[in-house]
């Protein structure tokens, strides 16, 4: 498997990019950071649309970018497709002319297909022939990332792609970048801020820091884990895998079962022994030493204290545990902490109040 | 209608004029187009420079214009030395020297919507296009001129208003010369001098009534804003 080296360095009057990474070249990689942290930056090196960037780039065989050498690949000869943060559709040509831009001026007999192949996969059958002014924010945006796709690009970049679009589309462009992961071979670097999107996205995780990779590994892995040093905040949690093992009609719940463990959704439609992904925010989760009885909360999971981190902030404190071989996170007062008398090792029961959908 | 408009000169006046306006407006957009390019990309000591001396026209009289460029035509100028050592006609007085003139004192006028245009429009289109392989050749033809097309509309109209609306380059440069280098506003003026007002006011009057509409069409123009770029 063809992997993507990036050396990076760019210098700016009040900011520096220096950047040294080998990303596997297959999934979506999150790339996660504080305004001004240099993700976007990041992504325009790739593009080659910052000129002074220099280091090196090399996509599997390709080089796009060697300064000892000399070399720089201009952006229209890079095969990477980009989706800006705004749609940045060209006004002067409807969603046909948009989609065929890229295609015509790619030179390969494919060319057709991978047309259709974009209009397909982003569901603009019926969009073709309207003017880019008469579409929604989530249909420019997919007009966008099918215009880029189109091109059968060896790397996508795709630069907050939702931030202009409300929560609604949102939920509808979700399913469509879920089926780029799974329908295209190519690596995909994800720009947002949204953990929530990162999380339901994202497999490979990067997280930027004053132009500089802070850390990088599986996205499971670095939000559960308390030694990955980037506050997630109230978005704090962790990413179990499960399979779908039973459904309640009568009640619309779905069970999910990990190893010995169990939780209980909302049943959105899955089918028996559907692998699904799911989130549990950190401060959904209540802890006790004691079997809940009688308790509303359905789902209890049985653990043990695997971890803490103190310093969270004044008076909360970030209780790491094991279930089976899955982590679980919960954010509890210091005080609870303390009462419970909890340390590393202590057997407890986690409450589980939501359990969100990765996807 | 008054026999003035029978009167062949008369006729000759507004042909020329339409002429040197529809060539002058042709060979404007053209110049203008990689003048307006350059000067819309990143500033510089060197652009703002060349940015204000196409930009004198605006300001200096056209007679000190006309004047210093019937100096540089004639045969002791810098240009009519050349026309003279290529065997020539000289450019003063002829439909060449008011084109060139023309082309000059209206060069602003087809500059600044262009450059305008092509300042408006951000580099993101360009980014698109190229992330979408096109070369910055092709992407200047299939991207920037489309998007660019209302100040280019603009230019046009300007330019060739002002050509037809211009008076004292051409009657430094061309001399007046019925039939030859005579456009409508020396005429009027050459009326004038001759006291004929009835036919002065006929022309003066068809001057004003365009120049409305030129504006006028200009302004219907703005009230369709170009499509936004989202």
């Amino acid at each position: 498997m063809f992997e993507l080296n990036i050396q990076l360095l760019l210098e700016r009057a009040s900011f520096e990019l220096n950047i040294q990474t080998r990303l596997p070249a297959k999934g979506i990689h999150g790339i996660l950071g504080a305004s001004g942290s240099g993700k976007t930056t990041l992504l325009r090196c790739l593009a080659g649309l910052e000129s002074q960037a220099i280091g090196r780039i090399d996509i599997g065989e390709k080089c796009w970018l060697d300064s000892q050498r000399k070399i720089f690949v201009p952006t229209w000869q890079r095969e990477v497709g980009y989706v800006f943060q705004e749609a940045s559709l060209f006004p002067h040509l409807n969603v046909l002319g948009n989609l065929k831009f890229g295609v015509t001026r790619v030179k390969t007999t494919a060319a057709q297909s991978a047309l259709n192949e974009a209009i397909d996969l982003l569901g603009l059958e019926h969009l073709l022939k309207r003017h880019t002014a008469e579409l929604s924010g989530g249909e420019r945006q997919r007009v966008a990332i099918a215009r880029a796709l189109a091109t059968r690009p060896k790397l996508l970049l795709l630069d907050e792609p939702l931030t202009a679009v409300d929560q609604n589309k949102k939920n509808e462009i979700y399913p469509w970048i879920e089926k780029l992961k799974s329908e295209l071979n190519i690596p995909i670097l994800f720009v947002s801020h949204s953990i929530e999107e990162i999380a339901r996205l994202t497999q490979h995780l990067l997280i930027l820091e004053k132009g500089q990779v802070l850390c990088l590994g599986p996205t499971i892995d670095l939000m559960s884990s308390l030694e990955t040093p980037f506050d997630f905040g109230d978005q704090t949690s962790v990413l179990i895998m499960g399979q779908v093992h039973d459904i309640e009609t009568q009640w619309n719940l779905a069970k999910i079962s990990f190893e010995q463990h169990h939780l209980w959704v909302e049943n959105r439609n899955f089918s028996l022994h559907q692998m699904i992904q799911i989130r549990i925010l950190a401060k959904d989760v209540s802890l006790s030493l004691y079997q809940p009885q009688d308790s509303s909360i359905q789902n209890t999971l049985a653990c043990t204290i695997t971890g803490v981190q103190q310093n969270l902030n004044a008076h909360q404190s970030l209780v790491q545990m094991e279930c089976g071989s899955s982590k679980l996170l919960a954010k509890i007062t210091k005080k609870a902490f303390a009462s419970l008398n909890l340390t590393v090792g202590t057997p407890l029961w986690a409450q589980v109040k939501t359990v969100a959908l990765a996807h | 209608m008054p026999e003035v408009f029978f009167d062949s000169s008369t006729l000759a006046a507004i042909g020329l004029s339409l002429q040197l306006a529809c060539v002058t407006t042709l060979v404007l957009l053209g110049v203008a187009t990689p003048l307006a390019w350059w000067l819309s990309r990143r500033a510089s000591w060197l652009r703002s420079c060349v940015g204000s001396m196409v930009a004198i026209p605006i300001v200096l009289p056209p007679s000190v214009l006309g004047f210093y460029l019937l100096v540089a035509l004639g045969p002791n100028g810098p240009i009519g030395h050349i026309t003279h050592m290529l065997d020539l006609p000289s450019l003063n007085f002829s439909f060449s020297g008011l084109l060139i003139g023309s082309v000059i004192y209206s060069l602003p006028f087809a500059i600044q919507p262009i450059q305008n245009a092509f300042e408006s429009m951000g580099a993101r289109p360009l980014e698109v296009a190229a992330t979408l392989r096109a070369s910055p050749m092709d992407t200047f033809i299939h991207v920037v001129l489309p998007l660019a097309k209302p100040g280019y509309v603009t230019a046009g109209v300007l330019v060739f208003a002002h050509t037809v609306g211009e008076f004292g380059v051409v009657l430094m440069l061309g001399g007046n010369i019925p039939g030859k280098t005579q456009v409508i506003s020396t005429k009027i003026y050459g009326h004038v001098e001759a006291m004929e007002y009835a036919q002065a006011h006929w022309l003066a009057a068809m001057m004003l009534i365009f120049s409305f509409f030129a504006l006028l069409s200009l302004a219907g123009l703005k009230k369709h804003p170009r499509q936004t770029y989202v």
